[in-house]
């Protein structure tokens, strides 16, 4: 393990938490860091996820945030039956989302499996949509390392701008949190100049304070993002969870100077749920989160809702959803 | 005072909407007084929304696959099942019908009428398909067969004839497979909603029919303009209305039905049920 980050004391980020000053090194501190993060407060997180996700987004503050919802989506398909015709199909739909409307902007990124990662890439050239892969034996996350890295050498050979690894849960749930670091900086190693997107899993974390853990583990490794679920595990997205982490990208950024995106995936379904996020992020993150480079949304069906109500606006009649794609 | 006691409170109902099986309030929050004849305050309805009719629209057409999927056989021992339901209620829709101004022997009627409505489009259910459907005489070694499928999502503006006419709009539709989301008699709704409490007793599936309470002229053009209906049956819309919702219709092509208002008690006739049908023509080979 070889890191050396330079923590500073923040005002924002409370008195428990024990961060030196000092140039540390060493599993045993990485160990001692993590376990005197600041606990959190689950009854108040929720609260918060909550209340502010009463807020009432309406008119042209609705179809501005559609739009940079839009502009957020990783478009996915990860599915064991997905077969090149269907990701040539979700690219063409990334590229032009609603094929009657040229107005609507394209989507983040094209999220699909590593060995579909070349049709994705020959589909999307020319559009500036980045093709993510998802690598390191996902979902499961349970393979030998040297499988792992193979995964991921695959998918960035193959032309992947961005991969989405998985942490091993197994390792981290038994407090076996260098294993885990070391496996996500050897991942990271192994992506070159793609970013790397750090899933955290968080259905399986058990607790918020776990989540907060993880999300400092994964920054400290070298998460260019930190997303929170495969969408293969229940609960995935939730609110409570995407504040614990939006407040640890803050937090980094307040100590470090380094900016790390987030990215919360699956059981998003309706433009509420996306302008919900969005609301979340500009509240706890800031507004400097409130881009593509560092904000995304995980998600398929999504898009499909974005773009009815979209078309609710622009039309004024409601709409079905025989009128858009089917993925 | 111990000897005494208390005087018990009433507990009154409190009249929500019927949507996909649950009896939410309005969105909106929203509610307005319901008269009787004499202009008393009869009860609170809720005044559905257009956010209202656009979920009411999604229960809809979430539960279309699964009633339009069923055989025709069944269909109609659920609307039975309701003619049972309704008859075990008669005291209760009799004392609704009196407080909107019925007399004790109308009302009597109109609740028997009532029953008597479903029982009759439960026994087309199975039998619509033999009327309305053809074995087509072709020239060729071919069997040519046409047969009747539901439209879909249908919107229903029920008459102000708060339990005959609504029952006489709302049995024709769903008895062939279609759902439908019906906006109740503005003036009185109040039955529709009790109504509601037989269907989601009756082992109709939710989402089969949905009912909204409050102003048609509110509600009615949302429906007509919503492009994942596919019919629309305009029989309680006001006639300077009617125009507009056509023209609404449209944009999507719906089906638009508009039959008379008058008359429940007559033998309403195969009309309603073939308004909102479609016809299916295949082509069988013939022989081996």
């Amino acid at each position: 393990m070889s890191t050396t980050i330079r923590f500073v004391r923040t005002a924002r980020f409370g008195d428990a938490g024990e961060v030196s000053t000092e140039t540390l090194n060493g599993a045993a501190e990485l160990r001692a860091f993590l376990r005197g993060l600041p606990g959190v407060d689950r009854v108040g997180a929720e609260e918060r996820a909550a209340r502010l996700a009463s807020r009432s987004i309406k008119t042209t503050a609705k179809a501005e945030a559609i739009d940079l919802a839009i502009s957020m989506v990783d478009l996915t398909t990860l599915e064991g039956a997905d077969t090149p015709g269907k990701v040539r199909a979700l690219c063409a739909k990334a590229a032009r989302p609603d094929p009657s409307d040229g107005t609507v902007p394209k989507v983040a990124a094209v999220c699909v499996y590593s060995d579909l990662v070349d049709v994705a890439v020959r589909a999307l050239a020319g559009t500036g949509i980045g093709v993510a892969s998802v690598a390191t034996s996902f979902p499961s996350g349970r393979a030998p390392l040297e499988a792992k890295l193979a995964d991921t050498r695959a998918a960035v050979a193959a032309g992947a701008a961005e991969i989405d690894m998985v942490i091993d849960r197994g390792a981290f749930l038994a407090g076996d949190l260098g294993k885990v670091f070391d496996e996500i900086t050897a991942v990271k190693e192994a992506c070159g100049t793609a970013h790397l997107k750090v899933i955290l899993e968080t259905g399986e974390l058990a607790t918020l304070d776990n989540v907060r853990r993880a999300s400092w583990l994964a920054m400290r490794a070298g998460a260019d993002f930190i997303k929170t679920s495969t969408g293969k595990v229940s609960p995935a997205a939730t609110l409570p969870v995407t504040l614990v982490m939006l407040e640890a990208v803050r937090d980094y950024r307040a100590a470090t100077g380094r900016q790390v995106g987030v990215k919360p995936a699956g059981g998003i379904r309706t433009t509420k749920d996306a302008v919900r996020y969005l609301v979340l992020v500009n509240e706890t993150a800031g507004p400097d989160w409130l881009t593509p480079e560092w904000f995304r949304l995980g998600a398929s069906s999504l898009l499909n809702d974005l773009l009815m109500q979209r078309r609710k606006l622009s039309t004024g009649v409601y709409s079905g959803p025989d009128y858009f794609t089917l993925d | 005072m111990s000897d005494r006691m208390p005087e018990r409170l009433a507990v009154r109902k409190t009249y929500k909407l019927f949507i996909g099986g649950a009896f939410p309030r309005s969105e909106s929050g929203r509610s307005y007084v319901v008269t009787d004849a004499k202009g008393r305050f009869t009860a609170n309805a809720s005044q559905a929304s257009r956010k209202d009719a656009r979920d009411a629209v999604a229960a809809t057409r979430k539960a279309f696959p699964g009633w339009s999927g069923r055989t025709p056989y069944n269909r109609g021992q659920i609307l039975y099942r309701i003619a049972e339901m309704l008859e075990g209620r008669r005291d209760q829709f009799v004392g609704e019908l009196r407080r909107a101004g019925a007399s004790k022997g109308d009302a009597a009627d109109e609740v028997d009428a009532a029953v008597d409505r479903w029982v009759w489009y439960a026994g087309w259910a199975d039998k619509l398909a033999a009327v309305t459907g053809a074995a087509n005489p072709v020239s060729g070694p071919y069997f040519n067969f046409s047969a009747p499928e539901p439209t879909g999502v249908v919107a229903v503006l029920a008459p102000d004839s708060p339990l005959l006419g609504l029952v006489s709009v709302v049995a024709p539709v769903i008895v062939s497979g279609n759902t439908c989301v019906v906006v109740a008699s503005e003036p009185a709704p109040l039955p529709s909603i009790t109504l509601a409490e037989v269907l989601a007793t009756s082992d109709l599936p939710g989402g089969v029919v949905n009912v909204l309470t409050g102003r048609r002229a509110e509600i009615a053009p949302w429906l007509a303009s919503h492009m994942d209906v596919n019919a629309l049956d305009l029989t309680g819309a006001a006639a300077e209305d009617v125009r507009a919702l056509e023209s609404d219709a449209a944009g999507n092509l719906k089906r638009v039905f508009r039959g008379a208002e008058t008359g429940w008690t007559a033998d309403p006739g195969t009309a309603r049920m073939t308004a909102f049908l479609e016809t299916k023509t295949v082509w069988h080979p013939m022989g081996v």
